[in-house]
């Protein structure tokens, strides 16, 4: 689908017309792509109601999972792996994965959202045993996993363009004060020392998953104030190391230090104790496609269970016996019911809190907006410094820069391939910032990325070939000062069968890892529920 | 428009003497320049498209030709004779000060070159063609007829003796090319600028002196900037005359040719050269299918030159050879052009050899073939693209494509210019459950050059070499195998996708060795 108007095509000759003139790259040229995003349409229909009556019995289902992102699926895989078949999930887009899903063209696969897993801590047991059957680890040395090094992220991994160079790594390592060294090393010692904190109740000060964290005062008073305030209070305020800790903010949590949680700032630094073999517990897993690979491999283990293209719109509970749920149909056009015994409800909360108004207490979680582009260049970017890297940022842009997708598949140092360009709306309020994501136009969205991609890399003028645009209204839960003690987090977690809920919004972190086991233990305890025998991997 | 007939460049129309002197003066000048420039363009064009006996010839004969032109055209100037040579002097300055960088420049990017070439050489030999009748016009007041012609001709030769014996002696060894250019494109524009100083008060020159500045800075800069220039155009950097130049969508492949020697440069490193590839691809080939008791299936991964199956293929018990390189038009080239298709025997359009066109980091990953013997002539690691093709991940792809009594060999870089960088090939074939053994041999255009041969079974000594090899005899190859101290075998870690150990060794060492 290419969105090239009358208008473009007619703007196109002008500027080539004027390219005698113009320098190369600056003339303003329409690209072939499309515009994409979760299907609002879909989703505000949900919003609005108004949907016909149900046809037919409704169907029967030991476990109704409604929505297939990661968590979802990772209920679902829990569910297949505890050999139990008795579950149907319902996803409202066409294609399960959620932020986790993927795009294709001839050049390559790429992401739509999320493009990489760290290596996980020994507390994810579950992630580690879904990576094990996927062949992502492959074996054990000294009682440690070994991953797949093809799954891990090749070597070069990151770069950053600072000071018209670019550098290996992403922490400006030239033109530093000795106070701006001080400060970064002081800073990274704390946080060492956040990574290794043990809490009174025994456990890590900050663990993936969270809710293995301590919740020790110690440590969770930070949720009481921003990360920024937090960074003041303490004298951080080197300029290259709050424009380190900014980008940091905006790639995890899409949102500016002055709004999240101390406690979440600290854990992006500490939380991280990846444990595998040869030392690679820093790196990442990553694939062409992103986490699509993660969505597609569990969407693929359950596959027969999946009805896609279906919005629940309505959960209502029946004693304690289980709950309808109503979800349209938009192949066929109709209503359908089921009854399950237990409903997972897998979905963001504001959109729970519309669906099943009575099983959620409100609270006050916020959600940002993001942008992802991908941009389909004939020749692999370059530039003055270091080589290519799988991510590569600029110090002077407001993106978030990009990834090469062809990083990890080919070796092939020249030819095609497709960067997978990230921005954050967080500078704007997040409500006109959807409002804004909604409305601009692909051309306009076209020219940002171009001039942006075009600032960081001059040599890929005339390399442009598309520029696909897909748009994340609620991209992620933001862990805004408070979270930790946020009602409607509180709330979900504490629900009880026969209406659970998983989501990485319990966790008010927006991580695979964090998705993955909400999936699990809600699986799990639909399971108990059920009385189904399993050995819990949470 | 009516010649006028009154002198208007006479000695008596209150011009300063200085402007016969300067006039006599650019006459030696713009000889001197117009020779030179007719050099730069012969030998620019012998140097680039070889055989300088024609080259020289046509383009001197076109030169000339084109000063006939010029001259010619000359009557068609008939009014301000001064100003007229002022302007073609500024041209001239342009065009022939930026001569050979513009033809450095171009010489990659152009599809035809000798359209360029002589475009320009005709341009300059109008120009240059105007220069001594507008000259002799402008001093027939000055000087009676038989002093005129015996003036302006004996300084016009007395240039082209300067210009012949500078050129060579001085010019080409002291400035190359390209400054030489630039320096006499500056004598040019002295010339014009001199002479609009005279003029100054007699008639407008502000446009004229303007447009002579801006040329005499755009020389300067050139002159300034001539080391970049000649960084730019990778003939000068290859210093030898360049037959094909031609970038892929992978590499840029550049073929040069100096006598019988052909040389092959991807990206600009030196693939082989046809005086000695012969050691290389002995050393490549024969150690490995000397080893193999029947070696029926060989893969070579890279060699897209096809000189290593050209080796493979004298050996009658090859039954089939799988060639996977990347870049098809590294394989068409040397398929398809004769010259370079008599270089490796026509190897690539053999009825037992299979070109595969891709990437050989994922063609292993789904080969599903057993290959007797394996010969993998990859790019030195510069990148980390490359570095890839040499890690313990992609060895293991190779190790299951390698039969169980099977045998490969890795060229791996120089071990006395690398040793920790060379050696890491050896500690990844080993990490990747492969017994290695690593041999050398002297190639003088690459200087001592390192293999690593690995196998299931540990590769032993025996081996069994064809008749009529012209590098290997049973000594010289049991000699490979013999480390001196400063290349014997050191500690080296294992190549790994996500450390790539070898990338970084290998910009050190050669990083050092080449200061």
């Amino acid at each position: 689908m290419v969105e090239s108007t009358r208008r473009e095509v007619l703007k196109g000759a002008a500027a080539a017309g004027a390219g005698a003139l113009a320098l190369p790259g600056c003339a303003a040229q329409p690209f072939p792509g499309t515009l994409g995003g979760a299907d609002w349409q879909r989703g505000h229909r949900v919003r609005d109601g108004r949907f016909p009556a149900p046809q037919g019995r409704a169907e029967e289902a030991a476990v109704v999972i409604a929505g297939g992102g990661a968590a979802g699926l990772a209920a679902a895989w829990r569910l297949k792996d505890a050999g139990f078949e008795d579950f149907v999930l319902l996803e409202l887009e066409d294609a399960v994965g959620g932020n986790a899903r993927s795009g294709r063209n001839a050049v390559s696969a790429y992401p739509l959202g999320a493009h990489y897993l760290p290596v996980p801590n020994r507390e994810a047991r579950a992630l580690r045993h879904m990576l094990h059957g996927f062949g992502m680890i492959v074996g054990e040395e000294d009682g440690a996993p070994v991953y797949d090094p093809y799954q891990l992220c090749a070597d070069l991994e990151e770069r950053l363009l600072w000071r018209g160079n670019w550098q290996e790594g992403l922490y400006p390592a030239s033109g530093l004060s000795t106070e701006d060294i001080a400060q970064r090393d002081r800073f990274f010692r704390e946080m060492a020392g956040y990574r290794d904190a043990v809490g009174a109740d025994g456990k890590p000060a900050f663990a993936i998953p969270r809710a293995g964290s301590s919740t020790d005062p110690r440590f969770t008073a930070l949720d009481g104030l921003s990360f920024a305030r937090w960074l003041e209070a303490r004298s951080f305020t080197s300029p290259v190391l709050r424009a380190y800790l900014r980008y940091c903010c905006r790639d995890d949590y899409g949102t500016e230090p002055e709004h999240i949680s101390a406690w979440a700032g600290v854990h992006y630094f500490a939380g991280r104790r990846g444990w595998a073999a040869r030392g690679d517990g820093d790196r990442e897993l990553t694939w062409p496609e992103g986490n699509g690979r993660l969505g597609a491999l569990m969407g693929k283990a359950v596959a027969p269970h999946v009805r896609s293209g279906h919005s629940v719109f309505a959960v209502a509970r029946e004693g304690e016996a289980g709950a309808l749920v109503s979800a349209f149909d938009h192949a066929a056009g109709v209503t359908r019911q089921w009854r399950g015994r237990t409903v997972i409800m897998a979905m963001p909360h504001f959109v729970a809190a519309r669906i099943a108004p009575a099983e959620t207490v409100k609270g006050a979680l916020r959600y940002a907006p993001w942008v992802v582009a991908n941009v389909t260049v004939n020749r692999q970017p370059r530039g003055r410094g270091s080589a290519l890297a799988w991510d590569n940022v600029s110090t002077g842009s407001e993106s978030l820069g990009y990834v090469v997708a062809t990083h990890q598949s080919a070796s092939a140092g020249e030819g095609p391939t497709v960067l997978t360009w990230y921005m954050a709306l967080s500078r704007e309020d997040p409500v006109a910032a959807r409002k804004l994501m909604m409305t601009r136009p692909l051309a306009e969205w076209q020219r940002i990325v171009a001039d942006d991609l075009l600032t960081m890399n001059p040599d890929l003028a005339g390399a442009i070939e598309r520029i696909d645009v897909w748009r994340w209204g609620h991209a992620m839960v933001s862990p805004a000062p408070g979270f930790l003690s946020d009602p409607a987090r509180l709330a979900a977690i504490a629900a009880k069968p026969p209406v659970l809920f998983a989501h990485s919004d319990l966790s008010g972190l927006s991580l695979f890892e964090e998705a993955h086991y909400r999936g699990v233990v809600a699986a799990e305890a639909a399971l108990a529920h059920l009385g189904h025998p399993f050995e819990s991997l949470a | 428009m009516v010649e006028p007939e009154a002198p208007t460049g006479g000695a008596e129309d209150g011009a300063p003497a200085s402007l016969a002197v300067i006039l006599l003066v650019s006459v030696l000048v713009v000889a001197t320049c117009g020779l030179v420039y007719e050099l730069l363009a012969g030998t620019l064009a012998s140097y680039l498209l070889g055989d300088s006996v024609t080259q020289f010839s046509t383009v001197i004969g076109t030169y000339l030709f084109a000063m006939g032109v010029g001259s010619y055209l000359s009557r068609h100037v008939r009014s301000n004779e001064i100003g007229v040579f002022v302007r073609v002097e500024i041209l001239i300055a342009a065009l022939g000060g930026w001569s050979a960088a513009g033809l450095f420049l171009l010489f990659p990017l152009v599809e035809d070159f000798r359209i360029a070439l002589y475009g320009l050489v005709v341009a300059i030999g109008v120009l240059v063609g105007l220069e001594i009748p507008l000259l002799i016009r402008i001093l027939r007041y000055r000087f009676a007829f038989r002093d005129l012609v015996s003036n302006v001709l004996t300084y016009d030769y007395i240039g082209a003796l300067i210009a012949s014996l500078l050129f060579p002696l001085v010019l080409v060894p002291q400035l190359g090319m390209i400054r030489t250019g630039f320096a006499f494109g500056l004598a040019n524009v002295a010339v014009a600028i001199a002479l609009l100083l005279v003029l100054r008060g007699r008639q407008k020159v502000s446009a004229d002196l303007a447009a002579a500045l801006i040329v005499l800075l755009s020389l300067v800069a050139g002159l300034a900037g001539a080391d970049r220039i000649q960084r730019w155009s990778e003939v000068a950097f290859y210093g030898e005359p360049v037959i094909y130049a031609r970038s892929t969508p992978y590499q840029r492949i550049v073929i040069t040719r100096r006598g019988e020697d052909l040389r092959l440069y991807l990206n600009g490193n030196l693939q082989f050269s046809t005086r000695d590839e012969y050691r290389y691809h002995e050393a490549l080939v024969w150690p490995v299918l000397g080893r193999v008791a029947n070696p029926r299936e060989v893969l070579i991964l890279g060699g897209g030159d096809g000189l290593a199956a050209r080796e493979v293929l004298k050996d009658p018990r090859v039954a089939h050879v799988t060639l996977v390189d990347l870049d098809p038009e590294m394989t068409h080239l040397f398929r398809d052009e004769p010259t370079l298709a008599r270089l490796n025997g026509g190897s690539l359009a053999a009825r037992r050899t299979t070109v595969v066109n891709g990437d050989a980091f994922r063609w292993v990953r789904q080969a599903r073939g057993r290959y007797d013997a394996i010969l993998i002539d990859f790019p030195d690691p510069t990148e980390f693209s490359l570095g890839k093709l040499y890690t313990e991940s992609f060895y293991r792809e190779v190790a299951r494509l390698l039969g169980p009594a099977g045998v490969l060999t890795v060229q791996s870089t120089s071990p006395l210019v690398a040793p920790r960088s060379y050696w890491t090939v050896a500690s990844t074939l080993e990490a990747a459950g492969l017994k290695a053994r690593g041999y050398h041999a002297y190639v003088p255009s690459f200087g001592e050059w390192g293999f690593t041969m690995a196998g299931h079974q540990p590769p032993g000594d025996a081996v069994r070499l064809p008749a009529g090899l012209r590098f290997l005899s049973q000594a010289s190859e049991r000699a490979m195998f013999d480390f001196p101290p400063d290349m014997a075998r050191r500690p080296a870690p294992v190549n790994r996708l996500d450390n790539q150990a070898l990338v970084r060794s290998f910009a050190e060492e050669w990083g050092r060795y080449d200061g």
